[in-house]
């Protein structure tokens, strides 16, 4: 490759061609602000914070403008100050400012900038905005009275997730993200998946906040108060009290929620354990009868709607399974009720999950009402806090039992191609009477969108595929309907590296997740945890184990089918009400 | 049987223009342009039809059609009034024009009266800021304006 020889402030790199002024300062360790940029989601050049002096008449926007050879860019004088101040100020002109109350107070990219700028005052009197909040939807809520315009959520939305429930919309001082016809996001294509949110540098898309109603369960005295912690919520929130990313903080996260007045901790992962059981034979027994093949995961609520609203024609393809979240509740209501002799009416299901779209689940009416209220793992992190407990020196501690025993199976969920390869340890266990060979899933593993695999199981080759992102579930999908590929079992998971990336976990600036993998890195968290779990296949859980003996019989019953198994509806394809 | 046959006449042209444009990158302007002189405005329901026909978002469409003033949501009246709201004409209160004009008619930008006589639309800048402040009706050009001179020239439709 060419490389080209740039000067940045007097500093020389060398950098390949079509690198960025933006990528060839930071190898010269040279700091340029940005507020629109998130690499490889929003390199669009629209805010002009990263505003350089690249020797020609008029500045240029580092992030788009492409390095040539010799090259001189200057990225600080007070011109170039001047500048970017006063571009902020008229940004800061119009948006609301009521940081105190923000839900982004103090992780916000802009209160960051303004602060990194130097800006003390705002000469600027804007018109306040004066727009409507949406917070109709069970998932999402959205105020454009804080939006900045920067498009990283329309871009996530339209070019990663190919949903496009978002847009901009109207023109000049009007222009506006929203939906078709300025409806709400719950009356349109939006499948909750929350991607938007994690991206927004600061507070004009948020979570539906359900913490009160779980401090109000707990309060009740009358309430037997349950709460489960999916996988991915342990490999993420230490974010939220410092610690680095990717550090799996399950024994403090369990500690702090038990000071926080539940009656029971448990363990989303035995749920998933379950899961494995139920999916797996429902593969095994589409394989034999001749059943509708490929079997497609149903974990991901996010993207069950996506299938729902885009891809009808799979919806028997779909497990009928119900996802760990829902299982979890269906399980406590019912078998854990009889057996601790509570009345199932009195029992309150809170689930933590990385997930946005875990909201929209568990009020489908599909669902009955086994979890009482979802909350993310950001919420989870603001109870502790409101709590007063502090994290980092709290006391390690235990899932209560017996919903607290789960196998590696279960944690590795978080992860894309981790249900994959949940099942197959079990499905090849069930076939062949061994384990699998560890190093027969690896290509399964790995942070990429679209992964396969061929196994020989029981003289059988059984092609997989893991993709996580909906637009590579679109790209699957529709190579599976041109007869392009021929799979047996495919993984979906809406969000890009799953659930450790799922719109529910903690929020990343900009600032680090242009330099780190953030997917990467809290997989890792979860991998480490199956290393070094007793069990590592859900087929040897015991409590699974007992469960199977004293109530539902075998995986795929009639009662397990009663219990653990939904349905799913066809949906618009555009908007909910014509 | 004709696959067209329960399509109304403005359906089938809609279908030829994507049929014409089936294969064209970028297409999705000059279809909304054929699309509506067909239909005279863009409804949301033509909107959904474009957005599937080019396999786009309808958030997609809908943030186009909004962005240009060329592009209507509403029926256009049968004389359409645009009044300049460019730099020019906005100094020289293209405004005042805009206010009198909404409350000879009884409407806001972007309507129709009632009896669908007129429409009334702003736009950016037609051209001749040398007789700002200016509006147009359909292809008629009304230049240095004054509020008192907007009943008179509703008058001649």
């Amino acid at each position: 490759m060419n490389l080209l020889n740039v000067t940045i402030d007097g500093i020389k790199v060398q950098v390949p061609e079509g690198t960025s002024v933006l990528d060839a300062a930071k190898l010269a360790n040279v700091d340029i602000p940005t507020l629109c940029y998130l690499k490889d989601i929003n390199e669009i050049g629209a805010c002009r914070m990263c505003l350089v002096d690249v020797g020609g008449r008029a500045l240029q926007a580092a992030c788009v403008y492409p390095c040539s050879e010799g090259l001189k860019v200057i990225t600080n004088s007070p011109k170039i100050r001047d500048i970017r101040k006063a571009t902020l100020e008229l940004i800061l002109s119009h948006h609301d400012r009521s940081c105190l109350t923000c839900i982004r107070n103090q992780n916000c990219e802009l209160q960051a900038l303004a602060d990194k700028l130097n800006v003390r005052d705002i000469p600027f009197d804007g018109a306040p905005k004066g727009l409507p909040i949406d917070n109709i939807s069970k998932s999402i809520v959205r105020d454009n009275n804080k939006c900045v315009l920067c498009r990283r959520c329309t871009s996530i939305c339209n070019n990663i997730q190919t949903v496009g429930a978002i847009n901009v919309m109207e023109r000049g001082y009007e222009t506006v993200v929203s939906t078709t016809d300025h409806r709400s996001i719950a009356d349109v294509n939006c499948v909750n998946c929350g991607q938007c949110i994690n991206v927004c540098p600061v507070g004009a898309i948020y979570e539906k906040d359900n913490t009160q109603a779980v401090w109000d369960a707990i309060k009740d005295p009358d309430k037997y108060v349950v709460i489960q912690t999916a996988p991915s919520v342990r490999a993420g929130i230490g974010e939220e009290f410092g610690y680095p990313i990717g550090t799996p903080v399950t024994g403090k996260m369990v500690g702090a929620i038990k000071k926080m007045g539940f009656d029971k901790v448990f363990d989303t992962d035995t749920a998933a354990d379950l899961t494995i059981m139920e999916e797996g034979t429902e593969l095994l027994t589409r394989i034999k009868t001749g059943g509708k093949l490929p079997l497609i995961t149903s974990c991901s609520p996010g993207w069950i709607k996506f299938c729902e609203h885009e891809f009808p024609e799979f919806l028997d393809n779909l497990s009928t399974c119900k996802s760990p979240q829902q299982m979890f509740g269906a399980l406590i209501k019912s078998y854990y009720a009889e057996k601790n002799n509570i009345d199932p009416s009195k029992i309150f299901v809170v689930a933590v999950m990385p997930c946005t779209a875990k909201k929209f689940e568990s009020d489908r009416e599909e669902m009955f009402n086994d979890v009482d209220v979802s909350i993310t793992s950001r919420e989870l992190a603001r109870m502790i806090r409101e709590a007063g407990i502090d994290f980092r020196s709290v006391e390690e501690a235990q899932f209560d039992n017996p919903l607290g025993e789960a196998t590696g199976a279960g944690v590795i969920f978080g992860a894309t191609g981790g249900v994959m390869e949940a099942a197959l340890r079990t499905v090849y266990y069930i076939l062949e009477g061994k384990r699998i060979n560890e190093e027969a899933l690896m290509p399964i593993r790995g942070t990429e969108g679209i992964k396969e695999a061929t196994l020989k199981v029981a003289g059988m080759d059984v092609n997989v595929c893991a993709a996580s992102g909906l637009g590579n579930a679109r790209k699957v999908l529709n190579m599976v309907k041109n007869g392009e590929k021929n799979y047996h079992f495919i993984e979906i998971m809406a969000c890009p590296g799953g659930c450790v990336n799922g719109g529910g976990q903690p929020i990343v600036p900009a600032s680090i997740r242009n330099k780190i993998d953030i997917r990467a890195e809290r997989a890792k968290a979860l991998y480490s945890e199956d290393k070094r779990a007793t069990y590592r296949n859900s087929d040897e859980n015991p409590f699974i184990q007992k469960f199977y003996k004293e109530y539902a019989g075998e995986p795929g019953s009639h009662k397990a089918h009663e219990l653990l198994h939904t349905h799913y509806q066809k949906r618009e394809k555009h908007l909910k009400n014509k | 049987m004709c696959q067209n046959c329960n399509l109304d006449e403005n359906q089938k042209k809609l279908q030829e223009v994507f049929d014409k444009y089936k294969d064209t990158q970028g297409a999705l302007i000059p279809v909304l342009h054929e699309a509506q002189e067909i239909y005279g405005y863009l409804p949301l329901s033509v909107q959904e039809a474009v957005a599937d026909a080019l396999e786009i978002p309808l958030s997609e469409v809908y943030g186009v059609v909004t962005f240009y003033t060329h592009f209507s949501l509403y029926p256009k009246g049968k004389y359409k009034i645009q009044i300049c709201l460019g730099t020019a004409c906005y100094v020289k209160g293209a405004n005042n024009i805009l206010e009198e004009l909404k409350k000879q008619l009884g409407i806001d930008v972007g309507q129709s009266t009632k009896d669908g006589k007129f429409s009334l639309d702003a736009c950016r800048c037609v051209g001749a800021c040398g007789i700002a402040p200016v509006m147009m009706i359909n292809d008629d050009v009304y230049g240095s304006l004054a509020v008192s001179d907007v009943a008179d020239i509703l008058k001649k439709y």
